[in-house]
């Protein structure tokens, strides 16, 4: 077999994780749709294919097929740009994402860093499409969402802290490899209270309910993206899908040892697989559960709450590896 | 507690105020002149505080009839407030410095019917468009008075 | 600062530097509980000004009635409030009867209470469901709860159907009585259906009370002092919760509520949690009131004017009355002016929400657009009532 130059090796696995990931996001809002039926008494879809496992092929071809609107004040190049804009980001967290020890597109040195910095631009394209709308509930979303973002992104990078500090690296296959032992979470006190402001801090990161406030379809008609439609539409969808799924592959590796698993090596990535959509169906669990707060209760909770017991959690687990690595020699 | 008593003889003092015969309600009719100055006193001293609704009535040679109807929830009494204005007049005292309800039923009842009401804050149409031409409760306003379709 | 606004967002910029913005809720909205129209003027997220544009669903019932006689009417009464059809249709029959002084047979008032006290349950499920996907979105926790109170308002329907056969308008009362007689097997329906929703109550509640942003979303929300409850006229529910022990049911009772023992909840605090907890205890009040009847239901005629076909046969002499029934949502009331013919000479309806809406531009400003929401879900307004 001739080695193929790195560069055609990099193209091909972007590729094929790109298409995984878009795949894999497009199933996951019908495993949402069908638990959250489940949750509602009801079935959910059903009749697209058998138990409705169609319906996401089916709701892609009409997205496709749908006209494409452009409200005539709009500013139409920005309008254009921002759902592509706010995709980008979304789907490149996947990039320093390790499926197995040594299976990923770019185990980057900086990892995290480079997850948690790029994951958070999604913020441009949102505030782009939500003030290029013309319209006024947009912009109040936009406005709402920048404030909310910034706000949690913060403790969310506290909680990614965590296992960092407890593994001694930023490079994402390390801290797997560093639970092979024992995961972060079963970490006594640590890890189950990062954990939590893991979750909590992604949930409204992601603007999913209870921390939905920008979208609150009963005040702002689905807020920054209401004007879009169609193709537009399916972008921003996909977007924020592939970012609750970024998330939640971001937290089974920090948290829940990633590839970790019983049974032979190969099935490692399916155990990751497993454990996102774990979390992932934690989120929904929570959103098909809780009414949302408004947005100055949700500021007021990431500032006064949990900003300092994340910054607290990580001066004790600083404080822990210390004690531990001077205990241990 | 108040009474019925107490109401009647408060009430009588008004002069031209006739008082009905029942206890509930007790239906006080009265001039228009002292349309407010009634309200006044029903509400501070004899208690009436709740203000159930306020309506006119189109009584074709007679006049308008402007009613109201007040309730004391303490003592579980109940007034209906009626007044004539009179043939051909369309003004009425504004309840509006007494009962804040009165604000919205007293712009029905100009929509409805064409009554000003001299006090009123913000007088216009409520149920109907602000280009709607006539009053309809008006027994002159025909019911399939023809009206421009909407676009 | 004024020059790098986009030109195309309507601003008004006042004396003092602050920026307004007039945002427009409504007509077609998601939450707007119907045909509503809340023009805000907002500073920054607080809002400052509330202008409610009523009259898009106004069919001009008082106008109608003039042309409909007794007999006919009752049926059209059920489209005020829709949500709790049999309330309007009992006031108006009540009216009519209360001036001709026909008598009604025990039993048809029992069933009238009856049918009043299972649309309150109906019309409380669909106000519990539709606040809270008011406050947590059509996708998310509201629509779960939503859902949960549509399944048990589905039952009453069902019961409904089972006795008048409609399940939304029903055209059950007649002046002298009610139309249709319950079938056989009514009675052990309605029993496991008002079981059934009293266990499910259990689980609303601790869905929502115990949950932190429920309470974050209602708790000092949307306050209505005393004062300005009985000022404005508001009624129901939304009275009781500002601390005025007023049911007409137990203070100017009509039909036959003096025969039934049940509790008036009363609260204080006149903010949304207050109208939640109100409006819950009136559940449990109801179905409580339901199985009384069910346990006395008297045997006897339905309507003393039973058969009447022809449309002039009702004639009420010369009078006027005003007749007033405890909604879900308050005080119903008919106005009626009967001129001895067979048709009324002057009718006005009383809506509850009407009243109930009058009160929002008074407590609405100083909340955030979040709490609109919540305050108009509480409040409770049905449109049809409100325009008629």
């Amino acid at each position: 077999m001739s080695p193929l130059p790195p560069a055609a090796v990099g193209t091909i696995a972007g590729v094929a994780v790109l298409l995984g990931v878009i795949g894999l996001v497009t199933y996951v809002t019908l495993l949402e749709r069908k638990f959250a039926a489940r949750m509602q008494s009801r079935v959910g879809p059903y009749r697209v294919g058998p138990h409705g496992l169609l319906q996401p092929i089916a709701d892609a071809i009409k997205l496709m097929m749908k006209e494409d609107i452009v409200p005539r004040e709009a500013d139409k190049t920005v309008f254009n740009l921002a759902p592509v804009i706010f995709l980008i980001p979304c789907l490149l967290i996947f990039a320093t994402i390790p499926f197995a020890p040594g299976l990923g597109i770019a185990d980057l040195n900086i990892g995290i860093l480079f997850f948690l910095a790029v994951s958070s631009m999604e913020i441009v394209g949102l505030f782009m499409a939500g003030w290029s709308s013309n319209n006024k509930y947009a912009l109040l979303s936009a406005m709402r969402a920048v404030n909310q973002i910034i706000s949690y992104d913060l403790p969310f990078l506290m909680a990614a802290l965590i296992p960092v500090i407890l593994a001694g690296s930023l490079k994402l296959g390390d801290i797997a490899a560093a639970q092979e032992g024992l995961w972060f979470i079963a970490y006594p006190v640590l890890g189950q209270l990062g954990f939590l402001a893991y979750i909590v801090a992604s949930v409204a990161a992601e603007n999913r309910v209870p921390f939905d406030i920008l979208e609150a379809e009963s005040e702002l008609v689905a807020g920054f993206r209401v004007e879009y439609s169609g193709m537009k539409f399916a972008l921003i969808q996909l977007g924020e899908y592939a970012h609750v799924l970024g998330t939640s592959f971001l937290g089974a590796l920090l948290f829940l040892g990633a590839w970790a698993g019983p049974g032979p090596e190969w099935l490692g990535p399916v155990w990751f697989i497993l454990k996102a959509l774990l979390i992932f169906l934690l989120i929904t669990w929570i959103r098909w559960s809780f009414i949302r707060i408004r947005v100055d209760q949700i500021l007021q909770i990431s500032w006064k709450l949990l900003w300092p017991a994340s910054v607290i959690l990580v001066i004790a687990t600083a404080i822990t590896v210390v004690v531990r690595s001077s205990n241990g020699g | 507690m108040v009474t019925v008593a107490d109401v009647r003889t408060r009430v009588s003092s008004f002069a031209g105020a006739q008082v009905g015969e029942g206890d509930s309600p007790i239906a006080i009719t009265i001039a228009p002149t002292d349309w407010l100055p009634l309200a006044v006193a029903l509400r501070r001293e004899l208690g009436f505080g709740f203000f159930s609704f306020m309506s006119a009535v189109d009584w074709k040679e007679d006049g308008l009839e402007v009613v109201a109807w007040v309730d004391n929830t303490d003592a579980r009494l109940s007034v209906l407030m009626k007044t004539r204005l009179g043939v051909g007049v369309t003004n009425c005292a504004s309840l509006v410095s007494e009962y804040r309800g009165a604000n919205w039923m007293e712009r029905e009842c100009f929509d409805m019917f064409g009554i000003r009401f001299e006090g009123h804050p913000d007088l216009r149409r409520i149920l109907l468009s602000d280009d709607w031409v006539g009053h309809p409760l008006l027994k002159s306003y025909d019911v399939d008075t023809p009206y421009p379709p909407y676009r | 600062m004024a020059a790098e606004i986009s030109p195309r967002i309507k601003t008004e910029l006042d004396y003092a530097g602050a920026e307004r913005l007039t945002m427009n809720m409504g007509p077609q909205h998601p939450s707007a509980h119907g045909v509503f129209r809340a023009i805000l003027t907002l500073e920054g997220e607080t809002v400052v000004e509330v202008d409610a544009v009523i009259g898009y669903l106004h069919r001009c019932h008082e106008k109608l009635a003039e042309t409909l006689a007794y007999v006919q009417y009752p049926s059209i009464a059920s489209k005020t409030d829709y949500v709790a059809a049999m309330t309007s249709e009992h006031a108006y029959v009540m009216a009519a009867e209360r001036i001709a002084k026909i008598d009604v047979p025990r039993r048809a008032d029992y069933l009238r209470v009856l049918v009043a006290e299972l649309q309150r349950v109906a019309s409380h499920c669909l106000w519990l469901g539709t606040w809270c996907m008011d406050m947590g979105g059509a996708l998310g926790g509201g629509a779960t709860i939503f859902l949960y109170c549509i399944r048990e308002r589905e039952l009453v329907l069902d019961l409904f159907e089972k006795l008048t056969g409609a399940r939304l308008l029903y055209g059950f009362h007649q002046v002298g009585g009610v139309r249709y007689d319950v079938p056989a097997g009514f009675a052990a329906d309605c029993r496991q259906t008002i079981d059934l929703i009293e266990a499910r109550l259990l689980e609303y509640e601790a869905m929502l009370e115990d949950n932190t942003f429920f309470l974050m979303r209602t708790r000092g929300v949307g306050v209505i002092s005393r004062e300005l409850a009985q000022e404005v006229g508001i009624s129901g529910p939304l009275l009781r919760a500002s601390g005025v022990d007023f049911d007409l049911r137990r203070d100017l009772p009509y039909s036959v509520y003096p025969d039934f023992q049940f509790k008036v909840p009363v609260e204080t605090d006149g903010d949304c949690l207050a109208r939640y907890t109100v409006r819950m205890v009136e559940f449990r009040e109801s179905i409580s009131i339901v199985r009384q009847i069910l346990d006395g239901l008297p045997e006897g005629p339905i309507s003393s004017r039973p058969g009447v076909k022809a449309v002039a046969q009702v004639r009420v002499p010369k009078g006027e009355t005003y007749t007033r029934v405890e909604g879900p949502r308050g005080e119903v009331g008919c106005y009626l002016i009967a001129d001895g013919g067979p048709r009324p000479y002057r009718m006005k309806w009383r809506g509850a929400s009407f009243s109930n809406l009058a009160v929002l531009p008074f407590i609405i400003p100083g909340h955030s657009v979040a709490d609109v929401v919540a305050i108009m879900g509480s409040v409770d307004p049905v449109f049809g009532e409100v325009d008629r």
